[in-house]
């Protein structure tokens, strides 16, 4: 149909547009490229060379050394420990957020976002002034008889799972408030109206409605959890080795690029295999929250 | 009016000219930075440019070792001196980022004793891991040795090591009755061993020297190896914070020089005089890292008082053990540090 005459305006109109989209996109696009596109492949590119040559030794080491795998089960089961937690965590106060009045959500808001300009070193210091053994929280605990020994409450995968879960909180408050706030009111009165108890309503209306943000918010905070790097330096006590550890432990010990470098492409990988499963259950761009 | 005027101008402006061609001879001087640079720039690298009429510009990074790679690389360094940890000094002579020294142009090395340079570096500045406790706690009675850190019965109390091996398979070994001239070369199944029998009853396996001063300053241990400044900077705020030099582990950073590096002669230069006895004595004074030259402890600039303080100081540098960088840049060496995060891990 389209074929029968060779210039429809319309065609033309649609075209002209698409230029304009790509010349607006253009340079954010060459910075994209430049900066992360093109340092990502020479990453690649370097974890299969050794001595000028090409090798596989670096991802050899996945399989002969203990570490590896050791280091990426950790990883993993600290972010995933800690994407329940924010999730537990975040789904009342998104909850709340969205149905409270307006100055009331933009208050809570505003405090789940207030920690974000602090930097994650302070407020990893911060955490360590209260789980430690003379912190905080031990001082209170024996102040009201609770305790007579202080809890280890950090220096270990604990203390770093703590530290994590409060920052990454806001990563998931904010996709899941996005997905309540979309959530029409009536579809509950009607819910109501038709006599489901306020239970009901919300585990067979209101939670399957949510679950795009659920889902957007786990995501993000997975991902971000298995890059973490300071928090657990800081708060592991020495014993909580985490991926991004292993890369600056290969770098020192190895002097090749190409031993950390294998490292990171590995968790590129995962995280791509993430972002893949997500999107199969949810579309790409609901997952960023654009729509 | 207005002729001789401009003419003064332009022969002001010759002089400038002149004055700066004289003052171009520069070197780019680079260490971790923080108080220790700055104390540095005080003892050593003000003093240095001074005497050589030379410009030292300073740069700083924390870990110099893949800044010295990826320079090298390029073929076109912009630093010329690092003061680093002897390690990254040897393996990239091995690897050919690092200068082979030429000792002929460099007579105050003559003043180093053998263990103190190689063929491409020379010792700057002295530290050491001593142990170090809280004086609150143990009183009259204080840990005094590694055998004592490892024993948990006489002295309890929680204890954080180093998440590193250098330094701490040496203490391992002293606890379990090793002599120490006889440390080298390391039974590392045999460190490994007394470590896993402490490894319960340590805290934290700091990484950080910041860490290490947090967590004697807070209590949060109550005995842990330390770098002596480190531990010195928390007495000095005030915390009951005591250490051991007695069975030490005494190590060195060491100056050394890039491959291509931009100005090699006065690179050169710049080492000889500030390793000389004279320049190195100032250290004592501006920061508590001993000299890396011994015969600074001759020159009068240090009070008997300091030197007693001085990890390098002839009388603390006999009661502990000297760092085998040799022995830790050998494959065996680079094995134990593999085996290292295994350690910790399991």
């Amino acid at each position: 149909m389209a074929i029968s005459s060779a210039v429809d305006p319309s065609v033309l109109h649609e075209r002209r547009e698409q230029r304009l989209i790509l010349m607006l996109l253009a340079p954010a696009l060459l910075v994209v490229i430049g900066l992360l596109i093109v340092p990502l492949c020479w990453l690649a590119w370097q974890s299969f060379r050794q001595d000028g040559g090409f090798t596989l030794a670096h991802y050899a080491r996945f399989v002969s050394d203990d570490v590896y795998w050791r280091t990426f089960l950790q990883t993993f089961r600290i972010a995933f420990v800690v994407t329940v937690a924010t999730l537990l965590l975040a789904y009342p106060v998104a909850y709340v957020a969205a149905s409270a009045s307006r100055r009331m959500s933009i208050l809570i808001l505003a405090m789940v976002i207030l920690p974000f300009w602090t930097s994650v070193l302070v407020r990893s210091y911060a955490w360590l002034i209260l789980l430690q053994r003379r912190g905080l929280v031990n001082s209170a605990l024996d102040g009201m008889g609770l305790i007579d020994q202080p809890l280890i409450l950090v220096n270990n995968e604990l203390g770093t799972v703590i530290a994590t879960t409060h920052i990454l909180l806001p990563f998931m408050v904010l996709p899941l408030y996005a997905a309540m706030q979309k959530i029409p009111a009536d579809l509950m009165m009607a819910g109501s109206s038709l006599g489901g108890s306020p239970a009901h309503v919300f585990w067979r209306v209101f939670l399957p409605l949510s679950l795009p943000g659920v889902l957007a918010g786990t995501v993000l905070v997975f991902v971000l959890a298995l890059g973490f790097y300071i928090t657990p330096e800081l708060l592991g006590g020495g014993r909580t080795y985490m991926v991004s550890m292993l890369v600056s432990r290969n770098i020192e010990l190895y002097s090749e690029w190409g031993a950390a470098s294998s490292i990171s492409v590995v968790l590129l990988l995962c995280v791509f295999g993430i972002f893949r499963l997500a999107s199969m259950i949810i579309p790409f761009e609901r997952i960023m929250g654009a729509r | 009016m207005r002729k001789p005027l401009s003419v003064a101008m332009l022969s002001a402006s010759l002089a400038i000219l002149t004055v700066a061609a004289a003052q171009a001879e520069q070197v780019t001087f680079v260490s971790q930075g923080g108080a220790y640079q700055e104390a540095q720039t005080k003892a050593i690298l003000d003093p240095v440019a001074k005497l050589l009429g030379i410009t030292v510009n300073q740069d700083s990074a924390p870990d110099a070792w893949p800044v010295i790679k990826t320079q090298t690389a390029t073929g076109k360094p912009t630093w010329d001196v690092v003061d680093t940890p002897t390690k990254d000094c040897i393996r990239g002579g091995e690897q050919g980022m690092i200068e082979k020294l030429d000792f002929s142009q460099i007579p105050n090395a003559a003043d180093l004793p053998t263990g103190y340079k190689t063929p491409y570096s020379v010792a700057y500045e002295f530290y050491s891991s001593v142990l170090a406790y809280n004086a609150k706690k143990y009183g009259d009675n204080p840990p005094k040795s590694w055998a004592d850190f490892w024993d948990v019965k006489k002295f309890p109390g929680t204890r954080a090591l180093r998440n590193h091996p250098l330094a701490t398979m040496e203490a391992a070994l002293l606890a379990d009755g090793v002599p120490p001239d006889q440390i080298y070369p390391i039974d590392v199944d045999r460190a490994f061993k007394k470590l896993e029998e402490i490894k319960p009853y340590i805290t934290t396996w700091w990484t950080s020297g910041a860490q290490s001063a947090q967590l004697l300053a807070d209590g949060e241990v109550d005995m842990e190896m330390a770098w002596n400044g480190r531990v010195s900077a928390v007495a000095k705020e005030g915390a009951p914070v005591k250490f051991t030099y007695n069975e030490g582990m005494l190590q060195h950073t060491s100056l050394c020089i890039l491959k291509g590096a931009p100005n090699l002669p006065t690179a050169i230069k710049f080492i000889n005089a500030a390793i000389s006895a004279e320049i190195q004595a100032n250290f004592p004074a501006h920061i508590d890292y001993g000299p890396g030259n011994p015969r600074a402890y001759e020159t009068g600039k240090i009070s008997p008082e300091r030197t007693a303080e001085m990890p390098s100081a002839p009388d603390n540098a006999m009661k502990q053990v000297l760092v085998s960088v040799d022995w830790w840049s050998s494959s065996a060496g680079e094995e134990a540090m593999k085996r290292w995060a295994s350690f910790i891990q399991k």
